[in-house]
């Protein structure tokens, strides 16, 4: 147990200094929600307007949230590209033929999205805060469990993906195909009061809503405690279900080895 | 002498392998009844072009993949009944670049020593010792991108030594790089397989990097052994020189091998294409004979030469054709 704790942190550092000595690819990953924030929440500024909307504060306050799980989601589906560069060099056979664990090589890099997650909540909430958005600490805090929760799911789906196409174009055309839906699947950018009905059902079943409503519950400070918890936990379990479906995915990656 | 150090380092029984074809292809056969010893301390060389089953024996007895049918066992473990007491005794050194080129050539060192349970300590001693060793310190703080092909493949063998396995595989290590390097490679092979008594099983479609580096070989061919021992053994059944003779087209060939069956001395005549092989007890006496016997049937020769006996004819001899050609109609299919 220890060693596997030991061969995940290992592995996360080296992510981590691979990150650091090439900053520019965390840079990259923030263009998008810089977009979202400074671009769409202007242009919809006054859609807190519409009667029914019923949220306290602006809209970038409303929108922020939904930017970070949306940075979290985007970001973490991306993941899967590191295993697949891996196994197009030889290190991915070089750790499966060690004494490393599948379950440390999956921990390793789901912890090092986390970290990046981390990092780039931080800065949406930060950007979103110069620009007027105003959030409680708590909140700050839960949303920071939220985005990492959600980048746990999405990130293990990521890597199990990789494992099983093998391929960098299919797994980026299998994540671009679901991450937008479910962003527009959400309550990130819009009032679900004001969705249709279907949308609103689906979004109940949707991790990036889940994030999406426990954030922005506790970012504006008068949570709602009844829709927090569930969705946290739901949130949770899902995670830890994801990492464990997705080392079982080394088992189909090397059975076709 | 205990049963332990009599055992051997590797065993392969009857490996089966095949994989799926394919959208209602048969499947493909990898390994058919596959099998060899290697005795500990020594090198032991797979030999066979693209395809014949080389890789996917390695993967298997490197635990990356399961065999259909057979049994392997890697110093005294069977991998299918312990795979994970199997990987705390091996390295793998893999046909592709298995550093990590962000990170310094130190740091990948140390990575992996770390992850196979050296301290701290251990793992930057036996690190700055690989590194010294391979001619790799002056460049050890610098990212592997920036290295050059054969300092990365160098690399790469060293991050396979670096925990002492008991157990190297090197698939195709010299594959890509230039003689150069292959030299340099080659020689720091020769001089490791002497340390630390450790075993190596060496693939390679290179027939003068099994010659010089393998104790023993096996030449491997449609996923089976078709032929085992030393190199010098293999060489010496093929009694006499080669003698090759070029000829102008393939219908000459065939009539050359039968000019060629009446004269005296010269044996074993094989037509491949538009060259001839035969066995020659004296090559260079043998010629003149040749050349008389196909100028008596007005074939015309274009060019001829006599050799030792090489691998190549050992391949020739068991295979049924030349490795090169096989070689490269391996890499079309």
């Amino acid at each position: 147990m220890t060693v596997a704790l030991a061969h995940s942190a290992y592995l996360t550092r080296r992510s981590v200094t691979a990150l650091v000595r090439q900053p520019i690819f965390l840079v990259l990953t923030l263009i998008q929600p810089m977009v979202w924030l400074l671009l769409f929440g202007e242009l919809f500024k006054s859609v807190v307007d519409i009667p029914g909307f019923a949220v306290d504060g602006t809209y970038l306050e409303f929108l922020a949230p939904g930017v970070v799980a949306m940075t979290a989601l985007f970001s973490a589906a991306w993941a899967g590209t590191v295993y697949i560069d891996d196994m197009q060099r030889g290190v991915m056979d070089r750790l499966l033929a060690s004494p490393v664990s599948r379950a440390a090589m999956m921990n390793g890099t789901l912890a090092y999205q986390s970290i990046t997650s981390v990092v780039q909540t931080m800065i949406v909430l930060g950007v979103a805060w110069l620009m007027g958005a105003r959030f409680a600490w708590g909140g700050v805090f839960v949303t920071v469990v939220a985005a990492v929760l959600l980048t746990v799911i999405f990130a293990a789906l990521s890597n199990a993906v990789a494992l099983l196409v093998r391929q960098q174009e299919a797994l980026i055309g299998i994540s671009q195909f679901t991450a937008l839906p479910l962003t527009f699947l959400s309550s990130a950018v819009m009032a679900l009061a004001l969705a249709p009905a279907w949308i609103a059902d689906i979004a109940r079943f949707n991790p990036l809503d889940w994030a999406v409503v426990v954030s922005r519950e506790t970012l504006l400070g008068t949570p709602d405690w009844s829709a927090v918890w569930p969705r946290l936990g739901a949130l949770l379990v899902t995670a830890c279900l994801m990492a464990w479906l997705a080392t079982r995915a080394f088992g189909a990656y090397q059975k076709a080895a | 002498m205990t049963p332990h150090s009599i055992a051997p380092a590797l065993r392969a029984v009857d490996l089966v392998k095949s994989y799926p074809g394919g959208r209602g292809k048969p499947p493909v056969a990898a390994l058919d009844g596959l099998g060899f010893e290697v005795e500990r301390g020594t090198v032991f060389g797979l030999l066979g072009p693209n395809g014949a089953g080389k890789s996917t024996t390695v993967k298997i007895l490197s635990t990356l993949t399961r065999a259909d049918r057979g049994t392997a066992v890697v110093a005294g473990i069977d991998v299918a009944a312990d795979p994970v007491g199997v990987r705390r005794r091996i390295g793998l050194v893999s046909q592709r670049p298995s550093s990590d080129p962000i990170a310094t050539g130190r740091e990948n060192l140390v990575l992996a020593a770390r992850i196979q349970g050296l301290s701290k300590a251990d793992a930057g001693d036996r690190s700055d010792w690989l590194l010294d060793r391979f001619g790799l310190a002056e460049a050890a703080d610098r990212l592997v991108r920036t290295w050059s092909g054969g300092m990365s493949r160098k690399l790469d063998v060293a991050i396979g030594l670096v925990h002492r396995p008991e157990v190297l595989f090197l698939d195709e290590p010299t594959t890509g790089l230039d003689p150069e390097a292959r030299a340099e490679l080659w020689a720091e092979i020769a001089r490791l397989a002497g340390d630390d008594a450790m075993t190596v099983l060496l693939t390679t479609h290179y027939l003068d990097e099994a010659d010089r580096l393998a104790h023993r070989l096996a030449i491997v061919d449609h996923g089976r052994v078709a032929v085992e021992g030393t190199p010098e053994a293999l060489k010496s059944e093929l009694h006499g020189d080669t003698v090759v003779v070029e000829v102008a087209t393939p219908a000459d060939a065939i009539a050359a091998t039968e000019a060629l069956a009446g004269v005296p001395g010269v044996s074993e005549v094989v037509a491949d294409g538009t060259t001839l092989r035969a066995r020659a007890d004296l090559g260079a006496r043998a010629v003149p004979a040749v050349f008389a016997a196909l100028d008596a049937r007005g074939i015309e020769v274009v060019s001829a030469t006599v050799a030792r006996p090489s691998l190549d004819d050992v391949y020739l001899r068991h295979v049924g054709r030349s490795f090169e050609p096989a070689l490269s109609q391996a890499e079309v299919a």
